[in-house]
């Protein structure tokens, strides 16, 4: 059961997504993308299309209160190898206060334009966010829990401008999927190169589709699991003083056009998390792009 | 910061230049199959089952760019009702839906599990 303190938060999240203008093109949907938090697939997004996906994050740290983290995820695929992302992140820390904490853009590019056995993709990210984010959206270096304790009044003053790549590797193998992601994360400022890692599987729980249209059927559900953590940084290339954390994962495709994903994930290490639920609830809108570029047909 | 400016202009370059392949002519498409691929027939029979559950999989995947009838936009977007789909072998059509066509706006399905893309495709051979 979810702490009381966060159900103001979740209440606004749903409202968020209840007043969005849903029915832009309600009759379909696809949704390629596993349920990961963490560890991306080589699964891009459709070009045109337009994904609004919610995700929160709900933990304490031991030496502090319970925390509430939002990313509102823009992800459009201007290609059908190249898929471009905005971030806005927040948290709301009770007893504290609820603030913005900045925004990440992030590309994600296949170079190599046929399905492999094993498929690369390019990851890069800029982020601005400030010392008082609490979105778990990788975990690199020596990051721990006690960074997440800090008072929002003191962690907001620090600003990190920081680029974060990744080596995303992923196999489709029949029904499942199987990513591997290197991360390599520089504080533009004055920090040392981190490294972290992400490791993921899924797979749906049915392999073929109905012959009828079905919202609570095993064809709309995919379990996995993920595992990531950080690799220490080029100071410091130890695993000593990293956190590393496995979460099961469970997504829903409730309705053609809105996915539900959760995920309790479990702190491995003294330095991480005891406990991190995640919750990420997405639309998707099909050929948004076609809206404002008609004249082309939409993205090709 | 420089520097940081600098490599992000050379990833962006390289993987443009990567991903900027050589038009493809759509008859040329099924040369390109390996013969393995191209001798494979759809394992799944043609029965009003398998075919309902291809259209609700082509509705939810593909009638987006296609159209509802499988007819195209006239654009960007080709109709799947051609006599080069027509032409192409069960396992031609397989191994085009599970490698796509990246640099043309057609993406992977190698994500939805084997039996669904037959099951698309046994949808697709129903179409008159």
């Amino acid at each position: 059961m979810l702490p009381r303190p966060f159900f103001p938060l979740l209440l606004r999240i749903l409202l968020f997504f209840a007043l969005l203008p849903l029915p832009l093109n309600p009759q379909r949907l696809s949704a390629q993308e596993k349920p990961y938090f963490v560890t991306y697939s080589h699964d891009l997004e459709e070009p045109g299309n337009l994904e609004v996906e919610s995700r929160t994050d709900l933990a304490r740290p031991d030496a502090s209160t319970r925390f509430a983290a939002e990313a509102t995820e823009f992800e459009y695929g201007l290609r059908a190898w190249w898929t471009t992302e905005l971030y806005l992140e927040g948290q709301t820390t009770p007893a504290d206060s609820t603030l913005f904490t900045g925004f990440r853009i992030e590309n994600r590019v296949r170079p190599i334009l046929r399905e492999l056995p094993v498929n690369p993709v390019l990851y890069i990210e800029y982020e601005n966010i400030s010392g008082a984010d609490k979105t778990l959206l990788e975990v690199v270096g020596h990051d721990s829990q006690s960074d997440l304790a800090v008072p929002n009044a003191i962690a907001r003053r620090t600003m990190q401008h920081e680029a974060e790549t990744r080596l995303i590797l992923s196999s489709n193998l029949r029904a499942w999927n199987l990513s591997e992601n290197f991360i390599a994360e520089k504080n533009l400022g004055h920090a040392p190169w981190e490294f972290g890692y992400a490791l993921g599987a899924t797979r749906p729980l049915a392999t073929a589709a109905s012959p009828h249209p079905c919202s609570l059927c095993l064809q709309n559900l995919t379990a996995g699991a993920e595992l990531y953590g950080g690799l220490g940084d080029a100071a410091s290339l130890t695993l000593a003083r990293t956190s590393h954390y496995l979460a099961p994962l469970l997504g829903w495709q409730a309705t053609p056009s809105m996915r539900l994903t959760f995920s309790p994930g479990f702190g491995l290490t003294s330095t991480a998390l005891n406990r991190v639920y995640r919750i990420g609830l997405a639309y998707e809108f099909d050929q948004f792009g076609s809206r404002f570029f008609a004249r082309n047909g939409g993205a090709h | 910061m420089r520097r940081f400016t600098l490599t992000v202009l050379i990833f962006l370059a390289a993987a443009l230049a990567f991903a900027a392949g050589p038009a493809t002519n759509p008859v040329d498409r099924w040369q390109r199959v390996p013969p393995r691929d191209h001798a494979r027939s759809n394992p799944l029979a043609a029965t009003p089952e398998t075919i309902a559950a291809g259209s609700q999989l082509y509705r939810t995947h593909c009638a987006q760019c296609h159209g509802p009838a499988a007819l195209g936009d006239g654009r960007k977007h080709p109709s799947l009702r051609t006599d080069h789909v027509r032409s192409a072998s069960d396992g031609d059509l397989e191994w085009f839906l599970r490698q796509g066509d990246l640099a043309h706006g057609m993406p992977s399905w190698s994500s939805l599990p084997p039996t669904q893309r037959w099951q698309l495709i046994a949808y697709l051979r129903s179409l008159p």
